[in-house]
Parts: structure tokens; C-alpha cells; sequence
């Protein structure tokens, strides 16, 4: 049973997050209006909609990466750092170094990322056997396959606990294996308290996950 | 936040050393710069003394430029750099690291690779030490006023060009000290001292400022 074998740990505190009223603005474009839903601890949200709408440009901005025209975006119960110091962002890019091997790559962003809670943390190692890649840990990520690169980078979400994962196509060229051993990940993140939004067009394997339409009036 | 600094410096250390290049490419580049000196302004050995220290120190300044614009770019196209953006470890840290590791990979070679050139160039014992010391407190400078012109250039597909032209201007009092100080050890009126002193406090000031100039920029993306 992947996964089942992550560190579980008293981490239970009363998260929130709350976006209210959020307006977003791209090349003088109102792309997102009016945007508002609240999650707690334990939450799954999946943003959908059709290519355009403005998904990944939510994602950016609760990440902290695109200024908001107005409205406010807070995390509630999770100490003093930014909401962005509290969440891993995933997007197309996976954020690693093709000249290195996966270990490598993890190694950095596990002693980069670390802060937070040590406990909820897999080890680099461990987090590769988490996603079915102890075997190409030492090769370098540029030889690896699309869907083994992107496994290499859902990994990095283990290696330093953050509540609030933002995934943009989390699934994107993953087999029909590893998007269940992924689903089951993201199962123990919420039962850990922790939060996930997803924007993404396949079902993402967390039944109880929440649907926020995008663009659902045009 | 120590071990953010020392994991960036690391794996950028790391890279450059699996792709090789950075900063042996450099080297080159700066080594045929002094050779086709002789061959421009003639083989007159009193005539190549005079100039060398000039030379040696614009040869570097442009080999330095080298490699500079992918300083950010290669980590704005795979996402690092989204990841440092949102890290609680300050941005202008991530830039300091990244500077560190780039002079250490390619502004470290050229100052070693010196000596050799110089000999080349007419060059005997203190104007030798002069020159090198001048690039080895100097060079950091250029590495980090180069990280400003990187950072605003990075989402400019081809932008080594633009950033030669905006960096270029900016190291003009480096180049100024830097080879009055080359000048002086080799003799001269003014004391070494003088212009290698200003030069040490050029490299401190654009080790404090840069990486928060850098970083501003990065955010502007």
C-alpha cells in the first residue's frame, strides 16, 4: 500500500483558508472575477473549467506569484509565514535540474524547503520509494520519461511538509498506476489536516474533494 | 537559512560541473581576447606592458559576460524559480547564492587562468601580482552587477545581447580602479593602495546591493 507507511504525527490544528472577492487581472484582461471559496484542514478542491478560463492563474495567484487587482486570500491557524511559505506549487514545469539525478534533485529541495514540520517530512529516499522510483534514483532527470520526470516532482511535495498544496495538472503524463499511488497521497495529506487545490480536466482521485466550475456562466 | 544558501550553492556548483563548459568556455574566450591582441596593436613587447593590464582587465570584463544571461533563465524556464519566489528564504538570498556559485564556476577561472595570459602580454612579477589581485577583488563585482542585467532580462529569449548592453556601462568605475590598481603595481606615480582600496569597497557595496536590486527585478516578472 503506497503511502501508508508516512510518518503520521498530532497534526491536527484548525487550518482555514479563506479567498474572498478575488479579481485577477493578465494583459488587461479581467480574468478572473469575484472568485470566493473557503477551505479547513482536511479539505480537497478541484477547479475546473474549460482551457482559458483562468485555472492555472488562480493557482498563481494564492501562490503569491501574480498581484491581485483586489479581494483577499488568507491561511488561518498556520503560524505567522505567508500563505505562499505554506504551499508547495506544482505547474508544468517541475522545478528540476535535468543534469542532476532524481536523488539529487530531491536532496536540494528537501534541505531547501526544510521548515515546518520535520515529522510530516518523508526523507528523499524515501519519498522516490513513494512514487515507484528507487530505481532510477540515480539517473540523471534528463534521461528519465515525461511521467517519470513528473513523478520525480511530486515527490518534492513529500520531502517538506507544506499544508496547502497548489497542483496545476498534477496527473499530467502519469500512467494509470501512479495517478492511484498519487490519489492515495493526496488522501494522506488531507487526513493529515493538510488542504489541496488542484485545477485539473481528469478526475483527481480524492472522492470527497470539493468542484469549484471556473467560467461556468460563459 | 544557511542550509538554503549552502543547498543553492551546492547544486549549482553541481550542474555546472555535469554539463561542464561555464567556465572553461570563459577561459577560452578570454584567452584568444589577449591572443589576438598582440596581432591587432603589433608585438612592440614595451608597447604590449603598457596596455596589458588594460587588456587583460577588458578581456575579462567580456569573458565574464559569458553565461551571465542564463544566470536566471535556465531557472525561470524549469520552475525553480517560481519555488524560490514562494520559499519563507528571502529571494535576494537565492540571488546572493546563485552569484556565489557563478563566480566560483566561472569568474574564479578567469582570475587563475591571469598569470598565464599575462605572460603573454609582457608582463613581469608585480604587474602580474598587480592584475591578479585587481581581478580577484574585482571580479565579484562584476558577477553581481551582471546579475542585475540578468534579472532583467530573464524572460528576453536571446537576451545576452541586451544584457551585455546594460550591464557594460554599470562596470565602468570597476574597470576604472580595477586597472588603475593593475597600474600602480606595476609602477607608476600613484600608490597601489589608493585604487585597490576603492576597488575592495566597490566589490563590498555591489556585494550589498546587487542581490536586492537582482531580486527586485526577479519579482517584476
Amino acid at each position: 500500500m503506497p503511502g501508508a507507511h508516512r510518518p503520521h504525527a498530532d497534526f491536527h490544528s484548525p487550518l482555514h483558508l479563506k479567498v474572498e472577492g478575488l479579481c485577477v487581472e493578465r494583459g488587461g484582461r479581467m480574468v478572473l472575477e469575484n472568485i470566493g471559496f473557503a477551505l479547513a484542514g482536511g479539505d480537497a478542491l478541484v477547479v475546473t473549467g474549460h482551457n482559458g478560463v483562468g485555472k492555472s492563474t488562480l493557482l498563481r495567484t494564492l501562490a503569491g506569484l501574480l498581484p491581485r487587482v483586489s479581494g483577499s486570500v488568507a491561511l488561518e491557524g498556520a503560524g505567522e509565514e505567508e500563505l505562499s511559505a505554506q504551499s508547495h506549487y506544482l505547474a508544468h514545469s517541475d522545478g528540476l535540474k535535468t543534469p542532476l539525478t532524481a536523488m539529487e534533485n530531491l536532496e536540494f529541495w528537501a534541505s531547501y524547503l526544510a521548515a515546518g514540520h520535520p515529522a510530516l517530512s518523508l526523507t528523499p529516499a524515501a519519498a522516490l520509494a513513494n512514487v515507484g522510483l528507487t530505481h532510477v534514483a540515480d539517473a540523471p532527470v534528463g534521461i528519465l520519461s515525461a511521467g517519470q520526470k513528473r513523478r520525480v516532482a511530486l515527490a518534492r511535495l513529500m520531502v517538506a511538509h507544506r499544508p496547502l498544496w497548489l497542483l496545476d495538472e498534477p496527473m499530467t503524463a502519469l500512467d494509470a498506476a501512479s495517478r492511484a499511488r498519487f490519489a492515495n497521497a493526496m488522501r494522506d495529506h488531507c487526513a493529515l489536516g493538510g488542504m489541496i487545490v488542484a485545477a485539473t480536466h481528469e478526475p483527481l482521485g480524492v472522492e470527497e474533494a470539493r468542484e469549484l466550475p471556473l467560467g461556468a456562466a460563459s | 537559512m544557511r542550509s538554503a544558501f549552502a543547498a543553492i550553492y551546492m547544486r549549482e556548483i553541481r550542474v555546472a560541473g555535469r554539463i561542464g563548459g561555464s567556465g572553461s568556455m570563459g577561459v577560452v574566450f578570454f584567452l584568444t581576447l589577449v591572443t589576438i591582441t598582440p596581432f591587432a596593436v603589433g608585438p612592440d613587447p614595451n608597447l604590449l606592458a603598457r596596455i596589458g593590464p588594460a587588456m587583460l582587465w577588458i578581456s575579462a570584463l567580456l569573458a565574464s559576460l559569458l553565461g551571465l544571461d542564463r544566470l536566471f533563465q535556465a531557472d525561470a524556464e524549469d520552475g525553480s524559480l517560481d519555488q524560490f519566489h514562494l520559499s519563507h528564504t528571502p529571494l535576494e538570498l537565492a540571488v546572493l547564492a546563485k552569484c556565489a556559485a557563478h563566480w566560483t564556476t566561472a569568474g574564479l577561472p578567469l582570475v587563475l587562468a591571469t598569470p598565464v595570459l599575462g605572460l603573454m602580454l609582457q608582463q613581469d612579477g608585480m604587474a602580474l601580482a598587480g592584475v591578479v589581485a585587481s581581478l580577484l577583488v574585482g571580479s565579484p563585482a562584476l558577477t553581481f552587477i551582471g546579475a542585475i542585467g540578468a534579472a532583467a532580462t530573464v524572460t528576453v529569449r536571446r537576451g545576452g545581447l541586451l544584457m551585455a548592453l546594460l550591464v557594460l556601462p554599470l562596470t565602468i568605475p570597476v574597470l576604472i580602479f580595477g586597472v588603475s590598481a593593475a597600474n600602480a603595481a606595476a609602477g607608476g606615480t600613484v600608490p597601489f593602495l589608493a585604487p585597490f582600496s576603492i576597488l575592495c569597497a566597490i566589490s563590498l557595496v555591489s556585494l550589498a546591493l546587487c542581490p536586492f536590486a537582482a531580486a527586485a527585478a526577479l519579482r517584476q516578472l
